[in-house]
């Protein structure tokens, strides 16, 4: 942020990026907002890293023999690009950065409820980021990010514990930062704020909250226990005592299940406030898409052992598990319907985070209804372990989560900033990632379907073809991620100012200047009036 | 889902349109104000319900084990009942009536911190802190014992023949692994709950506690009760497996 | 939201009220009462944790939502129970072997 601080702004007034100067008064800061850019910087960075890791797959996999690196080190890239994307990236990208900052300017208040806790949440991420950096750094870990037993616990001599360590203590981040947005969002609403006058960016940090409270525990004692078992060579998972390594998995997809949810919710509230602002339109049924985010959250507990069709568990179970699995996406399709119907007649405009929001509804649609192919016990038995399901969730967590992500970054980053990014690249940029990512992903789904593993280094020959379109894709996949990096970091010092609210949006964090005073308001907000108060067109019938 | 607005606030001053009241006059209202707080009520509320928060998750992460145990117990009954058996029963007794002891002292401790008393509240944070140090003495005490018998898994599992009684060796390996695990997962969370109080202590000594700014400590004594609670659990579902009756 | 503030009775009361009921789990399992040693435990256990919660903790004096998160927090570990239960005792439904 160094940046940000030696220039000196035009306007001479106090901001939340000026009112302090020095490393210190950016490490021990307990504003939500410069916590968001403190987690904004490490996030981007792991991004990066799980990114380099996928770029040197999608070499290795050019050629049906490999083309890159050893079997051992492929098992050791999807290990570590799975565990950084999940645990690094995916699970706190929006809600940490976006989300710390927005959530109490939406909310009218001047702060989350628990500012140093908020803070303590940024170093124990960086503490859990630091145990799996020293894995990667000192060999690697080759597990997969699922940590199965009793690979995991008996048959691997890789750096399983610092790993396992590293995702354990990132966990509590989230807890934490999951706690800190319940009880902002119950007990500090401004006078007039009630629930159903909330955006819909905070229904879904809600629900995503209840994800992060009640999942994340029950993926750390699975992993406390991984680690106990691996240092006393004994365990409950341990088959030689009488254990079952399925009720690892068991605890871990309990978890790890609504944690995919984790990262997409927050991605549909992103694309509700774009979708609106760019429609210039009130959302269709808000009470709808309201409810539908704490449906998803509830739901999204029930489904876990869709994971485990084929590990052992009984079949009951299994109908039980795809029975709710069809349920729970009802309330994500609800969404899908709302947001169409919002766009209908509105009076849109194409700007770069609308190009987001649009390209996330189309990808997120697909990666969904592939999603139901899995959820389908009997297909699953076919597809299980395939590309098919690579293909599937990276549709939701690349072209639906990380492009909700980008929109967001795009469309909050005058208020955030006090800079006007150059629009024209920003689009160009959304287009190269909309075309990278189906080139990359969508032969995917065809390998999977005609029965090519996952984790795996080598595949037979008539594969190569569509394993090369995926590559070229992610190589302009990787271009497109890294072009906003370049206009975005340049519009800091050279974009135009932007005022306090250049996208004439609707909402209490665009009544403030850009970027804003350290207790967000320079007055506390009232709040008389419905939210996405934008004036109906007169020709809309609906 | 209209949850109602604090009222407090809207309540002051009705008439005016600016229903809160300007900032410097709020902070310096009371000292014990943390400024993101309109006022000392909220931040209680927000204190108590955080830590209700977080003792949920508490639930959700001793529960994996909980669940774990449900598992094994009814498929291995024989050995978890065997190795219930070589517990001491006397020891956890007395764990349990220390614990329940501490919930009473760390009751009165909140009492007392609500009430304003510091002398009370001092001495009542000792008592429990002292409790609980009680406590962690019988359970390592324990850990010992079970080390001489060489019941410990991975260390050095090589039960006495009556000490399986009759169950096979490995199930009630797996017994003593749910032991190790819950107590010792049980004892990490005391030793942070001591170190709470601890914390507690030093600041009502140094007289940092208020009758406005006690909330600290009831939040920590709901911490505390909770912890007591997992070992009201564990009690009987380790140490009293098929009775001891026979 | 007004807590009253329970009196130092109430706290004797209740700490006497878990004293009796520890010492009648710790009886109760030297009598031979078969699988209702078991139930009775776990039922005496819920009451104390019921005491400790309603009294000592002040969910009694205290306004819903903290009950709320209360019940949601059992009703979430009886999901993980109830669901991974489902698994493991219907496998012998159609021999899928166990561990």
């Amino acid at each position: 942020m160094s940046t940000a601080v030696a220039e000196v702004p035009v306007q001479s007034r106090v901001h939340y990026l000026n009112a302090n100067y020095g490393i210190k008064s950016w490490l021990f800061t307990t504003d939500h907002k410069r916590i968001a850019l403190l987690y904004l910087g490490s996030i981007t960075v792991m991004f990066f890293i799980g990114g380099a890791a996928a770029v040197m797959m999608r070499l290795h996999l050019i050629e049906p023999a490999g083309a890159l690196v050893q079997p051992e080190t492929y098992n050791k890239l999807f290990t570590m690009h799975g565990v950084v994307m999940v645990f690094f990236f995916l699970l706190p990208s929006i809600p940490a950065t976006l989300g710390n900052f927005l959530v109490p300017m939406m909310i009218g208040a001047r702060d989350l409820a628990f500012p140093r806790l908020n803070l303590l949440s940024w170093y124990v991420y960086i503490t859990g980021a630091a145990f799996t950096l020293y894995a990667l750094i000192s060999g690697g870990v080759d597990t997969g990010w699922t940590f199965y037993t009793p690979l995991s616990t008996h048959y691997l001599n890789t750096h399983v514990i610092a790993t396992a360590l590293g995702v354990f203590i990132t966990g509590f981040s989230s807890i934490l930062t999951g706690l800190n947005f319940i009880v902002t969002i119950h007990k500090m609403r401004a006078p007039g704020m009630t629930w159903k006058r909330m955006p819909l960016f905070l229904w879904s940090m809600y629900a995503t909250s209840i994800i992060f409270v009640l999942g994340t525990p029950v993926i750390a004692i699975a992993l406390f226990l991984v680690l106990l078992e691996r240092l006393f060579h004994v365990g409950i998972f341990d088959p030689a005592i009488g254990g079952d390594p399925v009720l690892f998995q068991h605890l871990f997809w309990f978890y790890s299940h609504p944690a995919v949810y984790i990262m997409i919710l927050p991605g549909m509230g992103v694309v509700s406030e774009l979708v609106t602002c760019f429609s210039r339109k009130k959302p269709f049924g808000y009470m709808f898409i309201a409810y539908s985010s704490l449906a998803i959250a509830m739901i999204s507990f029930f489904v876990w052992g869709h994971h485990m069709f084929v590990s052992g568990q009984s079949a009951y179970a299994g109908f039980i598990f795809s029975a709710l699995s069809f349920a729970v996406a009802i309330p994500s399709a609800i969404k899908v319907f709302n947001w169409t119907a919002t766009l209908y007649k509105g009076s849109i405009s194409y700007q770069a985070p609308m190009l987001y929001a649009l390209g996330f509804i189309g990808l997120f649609t697909m990666g969904g209804l592939t999603g139901l192919f899995l959820a389908s016990l009997a297909t699953d038995v076919h597809l299980h372990d395939t590309y098919f399901v690579i293909a599937h969730f990276h549709y939701i967590m690349v072209g639906g989560a990380v492009m909700a992500y980008l929109g967001g970054i795009h469309f909050w980053w005058p208020k955030i900033t006090g800079r006007l990014y150059h629009d024209g690249w920003a689009r160009f940029a959304a287009l190269v990632i909309f075309v990278g990512f189906n080139l990359t992903f969508f032969p995917q789904y065809m390998l999977g379907y005609l029965g090519m593993p996952r984790r795996y280094a080598v595949y037979p020959v008539e594969f190569q073809v569509l394993n090369v379109m995926s590559s070229a894709g992610a190589s302009i996949l990787g271009i497109g991620y890294l072009i906003p990096f370049v206009y975005l970091l340049w519009s800091i010092r050279y974009g135009p100012i932007a005022g306090g609210n250049p996208w004439g949006a609707k909402g209490l964090e665009w009544e403030t200047p850009s970027p804003p005073p350290t207790d967000n308001f320079e007055e506390p907000p009232i709040v008389p009036e419905e939210p996405y108060g934008y004036a109906d067109p007169e020709h809309v019938h609906v | 889902m209209a949850t109602p607005i604090r009222s407090t606030s809207m309540s002051e001053s009705a008439a005016s349109p600016l229903a809160v009241p300007p900032r410097e006059s709020v902070h310096s209202a009371s000292p014990a104000l943390h400024h993101q707080f309109e006022d000392i009520e909220q931040q209680r509320d927000a204190g108590n319900f955080g830590m209700w928060v977080f003792l949920a998750t508490e639930m959700l992460f001793f529960g994996g084990v909980f669940t774990g145990y449900i598992i094994y117990r009814s498929l291995y009954y024989s050995g978890f009942a065997a190795g219930s058996h070589g517990l001491e029963i006397d020891l956890g007794a007395a764990m349990m009536f220390v614990l329940l002891a501490s919930s009473f002292t760390m009751a009165m401790a909140v009492h007392a911190a609500r009430e304003g008393k510091h002398r009370p509240l001092i001495g009542f944070l000792t008592a429990t802190i002292i409790l609980g140090v009680a406590f962690l003495g019988m359970k390592f005490t324990e850990y010992f014992h079970k080390w001489q018998e060489h019941m410990v898994p991975g260390l050095n599992f090589h039960p006495a023949l009556e000490n399986l009684r009759g169950a096979p060796e490995r199930t009630v390996e797996l017994f003593m692994c749910f032991y190790f695990f819950m107590t010792g997962l049980h004892a990490l969370h005391m030793i942070i709950g001591i170190g709470l109080l601890t914390v507690m202590a030093i600041l009502a000594w140094r007289r940092k506690l208020s009758s406005e700014n006690y909330n600290r400590v009831e939040v920590s004594g709901l911490y505390w009760h909770f912890v007591d609670i997992i070992w009201i659990y564990l009690f009987p579902l380790l140490y009293l497996i098929g009775g001891r009756y026979k | 939201m007004n807590e009253q503030n329970p009196s130092v009775g109430t706290y004797i009361l209740v700490f006497m009220a878990l004293l009796v009921l520890a010492a009648l789990t710790t009886g109760i399992a030297y009598v031979d009462l078969g699988p209702f040693n078991t139930v009775i435990a776990l039922a005496i256990a819920v009451l104390k944790m019921t005491l400790i919660g309603l009294f000592f903790m002040h969910l009694w004096y205290t306004r819903g939502l903290t009950r709320i998160v209360v019940l949601a927090g059992f009703f979430w570990l009886a999901l993980m129970i109830s669901f991974t239960l489902a698994d493991v005792f219907t496998r012998p439904w159609i021999n899928t072997p166990g561990p």
